[in-house]
């Protein structure tokens, strides 16, 4: 039994506390990005280090996907309604990604959420996983 | 230093034309605008002109005439249009030129355009998990400005019958069928928290614009429109834009605020003198943020300006008097042209059932798009 297969392992990296993205910090002004990248899009420099991005935050903004999209979309044959969000990660910045919770009367900007792995599509291997933000309850 | 005058216009109707290619379509147009002009297009000292996805600009040499003239393709998205005009309005200002056209067209296929993560720069791990979809991006961006400026969202269907109001009212329209703001707001959700009507579509067709030296205005028009500004501005760190894994945690004006600005600043026009205006609306979200942006009310202040009618033809803030991207379509080459095309035919009094009253002087053009860009024009008489 081997881990579930990941969209992109670049995008992760381990942490104490479980799996995290994995940014990029400026080591001249502190400028964040998601993914890693070699330049800093605010100073201009090129001195960019490995940084993991905190696993909770709160939600900043979302919208819900009504349809299929067509490719390059992978996920599942069928439509399965998604959300998808902005999330604030304190003094880093806003990362765009899927939302667990899908009905727009349980989403409100500002609630606390944290990351999670989960799957949107499957083959004959099992499923692929990707991240997600989903409401921090504790 | 010259001032620029538009002194031919011409278009090809909006919308789907089976049949005839985008080309044909440009064509069409740039004979249109000669014609207003009484020239020929061996007149022409230059060409300016592109499509996102119907062909090449400087082709059309072979249809309307190889006279040898300089004419150079521009691909700027939706800003295609805005940077033809720049480097038309450019070429007559440096004194390098005294007359010229610019042209833009495009036919797309139906539905959405296709995105493709690596053309932007981003991993294919996007595109396959369904975020590369432009249409959630507006949801978000609206449903945060709703958010921070204590908006209904109600209003967001208000905006998109009145398109549909104007479309009825323009030939060259797209869509001349009225939907009441109920039946928007009922349609299909695409992304809480626009329907399926709030959002404009993919479409086809073409505008031609011929411009000249200010001063050489009148040998060609007894109605000449001016030129007063066009600019192009750029993203900055930290503006809110399509296609963006992340956002940085510090917030910058969109360059909407940036060529806004640059434009009513060129012009020495206040924003508050603009008597008709046509501003991005690739959905009803866009038309709201962009009234504030652009600098043409406070933001905060939208609902009660459309809700009361003064975005209307008949309103003293008339917006999208052809219908917008909401009743014409989106043909990403021809589009910021129309705009401008509109703006004339208010500023001379011929746009006919949907001329703004009050004799209108002062117009502005407002496109936004893709990757975080904008181009802006304000038109005088
Ligand atoms: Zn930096």
């Amino acid at each position: 039994m081997t881990a579930p297969r990941f969209v992109d392992p670049s995008l992760l990296t381990d942490t104490a506390d479980g799996p995290a993205l994995l940014g990029s910090r400026c080591s001249d002004c502190g400028a964040h990005t998601f993914p890693r990248q070699g330049g800093c899009p605010r100073c201009t420099g090129a001195a960019m280090e490995d940084v993991p991005l905190s696993r909770t935050g709160t939600l900043w903004s979302w919208t819900t996907q009504g349809f299929r999209p067509k490719p390059p979309y992978t996920g599942t044959e069928a439509y399965e309604p998604y959300a998808v969000g902005y999330v604030e990660l304190p003094d880093q910045l806003l990362v765009e990604t899927r939302l667990a919770e899908t009905d727009p009367d349980r989403l409100e900007i500002g609630m606390p959420v944290e990351l999670a792995l989960v799957p949107f599509r499957g083959d004959d291997q099992g499923s692929v996983h990707t991240y997600a933000f989903v409401r921090r309850t504790s | 230093m010259s001032g620029v005058a538009i002194v031919g216009i011409g278009m090809h109707r909006f919308g789907r034309t089976e049949g005839v290619s985008g080309r044909a379509q440009a064509v069409h147009a740039a004979r249109r605008a000669l014609d207003d002009a009484g020239l020929r297009f061996s007149d022409m000292q230059f060409g300016f002109g592109g499509s996102h996805s119907a062909g090449d600009a400087d082709t059309l040499v072979s249809e309307l005439g190889l006279t040898g003239l300089p004419f150079i393709n521009v691909a700027n998205g939706c800003a295609t249009g805005g940077s033809a005009l720049i480097a038309a309005d450019a070429a007559i200002r440096s004194g390098t030129h005294d007359l010229g056209i610019v042209i833009g067209f495009d036919k797309h296929p139906r539905g959405a355009f296709d995105t493709d993560p690596a053309e932007h720069g981003i991993g294919s791990w996007y595109g396959e998990t369904g975020m590369m979809v432009t249409t959630q991006f507006f949801g978000m961006k609206i449903q945060r400005y709703l958010h921070d400026h204590g908006i209904k969202p109600d209003v967001l269907a208000e905006i998109a019958a009145k398109a549909f109001r104007n479309g009825a009212r323009n030939p060259m329209a797209w869509r001349r069928k009225e939907i009441t703001a109920d039946e928007i707001a009922a349609a299909p959700m695409i992304s809480h928290p626009l329907t399926q009507y709030m959002y404009c579509s993919p479409g086809e067709g073409a505008v031609a614009l011929v411009l000249c030296r200010a001063e050489d205005a009148h040998r060609y028009t007894d109605r000449p429109v001016f030129l007063a500004a066009a600019t192009f501005r750029s993203r900055r760190y930290g503006s809110f834009e399509v296609f963006s894994p992340w956002l940085a945690l510090d917030r910058a004006p969109s360059p909407t605020v940036d060529a806004a600005a640059a434009a009513f600043d060129a012009a020495g026009v206040a924003p508050a003198e603009v008597d008709v205006a046509q501003i991005q609306d690739t959905e009803s979200g866009a038309e709201l943020m962009h009234m504030a942006e652009t600098g043409l009310c406070a933001h905060g202040e939208q609902e009660e300006l459309i809700v009361s009618g003064a975005t209307a033809i008949e309103g003293r803030l008339p917006v999208n008097t052809d219908g917008g991207c909401l009743a014409n379509g989106e043909p990403i080459g021809a589009s910021g042209l129309r705009q401008v095309h509109e703006n004339v035919l208010q500023l001379r009094g011929d746009a006919g059932e949907h001329q703004v009253p009050g004799d209108p002087r002062v117009g502005f053009t407002h496109v936004y798009g893709a990757p975080g860009i904008s181009a802006c024009t304000v038109l005088t008489r």
